[in-house]
C-alpha cells in the first residue's frame, strides 16, 4: 500500500455532508458539483486542492446524509486520505468502499495547521507532520478494509469477482 | 450469554447461532430501498463499466421523493434514467414519485417487518427500527455491491440502551424526547453503535411517535435505532402485509455498552438551535426568537398525528402575517387521511401552504427555500448550515406542535400555552 503525501487541509468538528457536497448543487451534473466540494467550509478548497493532499479534521467528520457524492467528490478532486478524530459511520463506510483511505487518530486536529505537509503510511498507521517533525500513530484498519483499499475499492473487487 | 437486538438480527442473517459486538459478519439483506441516489449509482455503473444487475428484483424498492415532482430538467433526467434502470433490470417494485417519502411509505406499504435486515441509500433508513428491524443507510457504491450480491459486511455494533419511563405531558412528543437525548448526550454518543429504546414511555407511544426516535437515532451517530416489537407493532405490520415474519427480542442478559435512564414526566418541549442537532434548549429558553418560516413535514414529523396536533393548535388561528407555514404530508395516505379528517381545511383557513408529499423543503432541494438571514422552525431532523437554502439562513428543529404554535405568534413559542 502506497504512502500518501501532501498538503494538509485542516477542518474542525462535525463537518457534515451538506458542507462537503452542498444539497443545492446535488441536482447538477456531477462534474459541476465537484466545483463546490467543501466550499462552504473553505471556499479555496475545490480550486486549490491537489492530488495526494490530506484532510485533517476533528470529531464526527462526514456526519449527515448518506450522499456518496461527499467522499467521492473529495477523492475525485485528489484527496489522498482523511485523518480525523472520528468519522460518522456511513461516511466512513463510503470512503472505504470507494477506495479513499480514512483513519482515526486521537488528538490529531490539535497537531496540524492548514498548509502543513503530511505523510501517512497506511500499512504501519504512522502519520507524520513533516512541517513540525512530529509523528502520530493512527488506528489500524482491519485486513478486510485494507484489502478493499488495496484493490481500489468495491467496484474493482466486483469487476474481479472478489467481493 | 444473551444477545441484543442488533446481535440477534445480524446472527440470523449471517447464518450463525451467535455473534458478538466487534465481530465482522457478511449478512444477507431482506430488503433494500433506493431513492434518487440511484441516479448517482447509474452514473457510477456507466463510468466504471459495471453491469447493471439486481440479485433479486422482488427485494428492491425504488422510489423518488427528493425531487418530486421534478423541479428542474436535471431532476427530470435523473428520474427518467431511474425509470429506465427499473425497466432494464426488471425491478418489481417501482413506486415512482407517487406515494410519498421513503421512510414513511416503506413501512406503510408493508416492506418493513420485525426481525428484518434492511438497507437504504439514505441515512434515515434507521427509521425502520421502530418496527423491530435492523436497518441503516449506505452509500451508492455499497448499494451497487448489494444489488449484485444481496449481501454486505457489517461490524456487529455495541448497543446503548435508553430506558425512558413515565408519561409525556400534553403537547410534548417523541420529537422532544429525541432532541433532549441529542442535547444531553451529543451528536456522536452512539457513533458506530446500535441503540435500543425501552421503557413505559416508549410503550405508550404510537407507532408514528416511535418512528421519530428511530429516525433521529442517526443524528446521535447510530447505525440502528431499534425498538423491540410489541402488540402494537405486530398489529400494524399484520395490517399492511401478508408476508410471514419472526420478531426478535433482546435477551434479559444481553450486554449493553451503556444504559441511560430518562424520565418523560417533566420533559419540556425542546428546540435544536442552529447549526447542529445537539445544540438543544428548552423552548422556554428560546421563546421570543422571531421566525420567517415554519415547516411541518418530512420523514421525521409529517405523519397523521403530527398534522392532527398542528391542526388542533392552528384551528381558529391564522399564521402570523410575517411568517409562511409550509405543510407537506409525508405520504399520499397521510394526505388523504388529513383531507378526510378536515385537517387540510384547517390549514387552508389558517393560511398555511399545503404541498404534496416530498422531501423538498426538508433538505433544501426545492420548495420553500430560505433567503439570506431568514429563520425557519422545522419539524424535520437536521439543521446543518445552509441545509434549507441560503448559507446564512438558520434552522430551528422542534416538534410539529411547537412549529404550529410558533407560526401563529411569529416567534418561537411553547405549544403548551397557546
Ligand atoms: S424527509 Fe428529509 S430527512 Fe427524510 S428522507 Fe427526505 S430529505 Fe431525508
Amino acid at each position: 500500500m502506497k504512502v500518501i503525501r501532501g498538503r494538509v487541509w485542516k477542518f474542525g468538528d462535525n463537518i457534515d455532508t451538506d458542507l462537503i457536497a452542498p444539497g443545492k448543487y446535488l441536482g447538477l451534473p456531477y462534474e459541476k458539483l465537484l466545483e463546490h466540494i467543501l466550499e462552504p467550509a473553505n471556499p479555496e478548497f475545490p480550486s486549490k486542492v491537489k492530488e495526494g493532499d490530506i484532510i485533517i479534521a476533528g470529531k464526527n467528520f462526514g456526519c449527515g446524509s448518506s450522499r456518496e457524492q461527499a467522499p467521492r467528490g473529495l477523492k475525485d478532486l485528489g484527496v489522498g486520505a482523511i485523518v480525523a478524530e472520528s468519522f460518522a459511520r456511513i461516511f466512513f463506510r463510503n470512503c472505504i468502499g470507494i477506495g479513499l483511505p480514512a483513519v482515526t487518530c486521537s488528538g490529531v486536529a490539535g497537531n496540524f495547521q492548514d498548509g502543513d505537509e503530511a505523510e501517512l503510511d497506511l500499512r504501519t498507521g504512522i502519520l507524520k507532520n513533516l512541517t513540525t517533525g512530529k509523528s502520530f500513530q493512527t488506528s489500524k484498519l482491519p485486513d478486510m478494509m485494507l484489502e478493499i483499499l488495496e484493490t481500489g475499492g468495491i467496484l474493482e473487487m466486483l469487476k474481479k469477482g472478489t467481493f | 450469554m444473551g444477545m441484543t437486538m442488533a446481535e440477534k438480527i445480524l446472527a440470523r442473517h449471517s447464518g450463525k447461532e451467535e455473534v458478538r459486538a466487534g465481530e465482522f459478519v457478511t449478512a444477507d439483506v431482506d430488503r433494500v430501498m433506493v431513492h434518487e441516489m440511484l441516479a448517482f449509482m447509474i452514473e457510477i455503473y456507466e463510468r466504471h463499466n459495471i453491469p447493471k444487475k439486481v440479485w433479486d428484483p422482488d427485494r428492491v424498492v425504488m422510489l423518488m421523493d427528493h425531487y418530486v415532482p421534478a423541479p428542474t430538467v436535471d431532476a427530470a433526467e435523473m428520474h427518467r434514467k431511474m425509470r429506465e434502470f427499473a425497466r432494464e433490470t426488471g425491478l418489481k417494485i417501482n413506486l415512482d414519485g407517487k406515494e410519498g417519502i421513503c421512510h414513511q411509505i416503506m413501512p406503510e406499504l408493508g416492506y418493513v417487518k420485525p426481525g428484518d435486515l434492511i438497507l437504504g441509500t439514505d441515512s434515515h433508513t434507521t427509521t425502520y427500527g421502530a418496527f423491530g428491524a435492523a436497518s441503516t443507510g449506505i452509500g451508492a457504491t455499497e448499494m451497487i455491491a448489494v444489488f449484485a450480491t444481496g449481501k454486505l459486511w457489517f461490524r456487529v455494533p455495541e448497543t446503548i440502551k435508553f430506558e425512558i419511563e413515565g408519561s409525556l405531558q400534553e403537547r410534548v412528543g417523541s420529537k422532544d424526547v429525541i432532541l433532549d437525548i441529542a442535547g444531553t448526550f451529543g451528536s456522536d454518543v452512539a457513533q458506530y453503535r446500535s441503540v435500543e429504546f425501552h421503557g413505559s414511555a416508549v410503550e405508550e407511544m404510537s407507532i408514528s411517535s416511535r418512528m421519530v426516535l428511530s429516525n433521529m437515532s442517526v443524528e446521535i451517530g447510530a447505525k440502528f435505532g431499534i425498538i423491540p416489537p410489541d402488540k402494537k407493532t405486530i398489529e400494524f405490520v399484520e395490517s399492511v402485509t401478508d408476508e410471514p415474519f419472526t420478531p426478535v427480542y433482546p435477551d434479559d442478559d444481553a450486554i449493553y455498552e451503556a444504559i441511560h435512564e430518562l424520565s418523560a414526566d417533566e420533559l419540556e418541549p425542546k428546540v435544536a438551535l442552529p447549526h447542529s442537532v445537539d445544540n438543544v434548549k428548552s423552548v422556554g429558553e428560546v421563546s421570543g426568537i422571531k421566525i420567517d418560516q415554519g415547516f411541518i413535514g418530512s420523514c421525521t414529523n409529517g405523519r397523521l398525528e403530527d398534522l392532527e396536533i398542528a391542526a388542533e393548535i392552528l384551528e381558529g388561528n391564522e399564521v402570523h402575517r410575517d411568517v409562511r407555514l409550509i405543510i407537506s404530508p409525508a405520504s399520499r395516505r397521510v394526505y388523504r387521511s388529513a383531507l378526510e379528517k378536515g385537517l387540510i381545511d384547517i390549514f387552508l383557513d389558517a393560511k398555511a401552504i399545503v404541498c404534496n408529499p416530498t422531501c423538498g423543503p426538508c433538505w433544501g432541494g426545492h420548495l420553500g427555500l430560505l433567503g439570506k438571514g431568514e429563520r425557519c422552525i422545522s419539524s424535520s431532523n437536521r439543521n446543518f448550515k445552509g441545509r434549507m437554502g441560503h448559507e446564512e439562513s438558520e434552522i430551528y428543529l422542534a416538534s410539529p406542535a411547537t412549529v404550529a404554535a410558533s407560526c401563529i405568534r411569529g416567534e418561537i413559542t411553547d405549544p403548551r400555552y397557546v
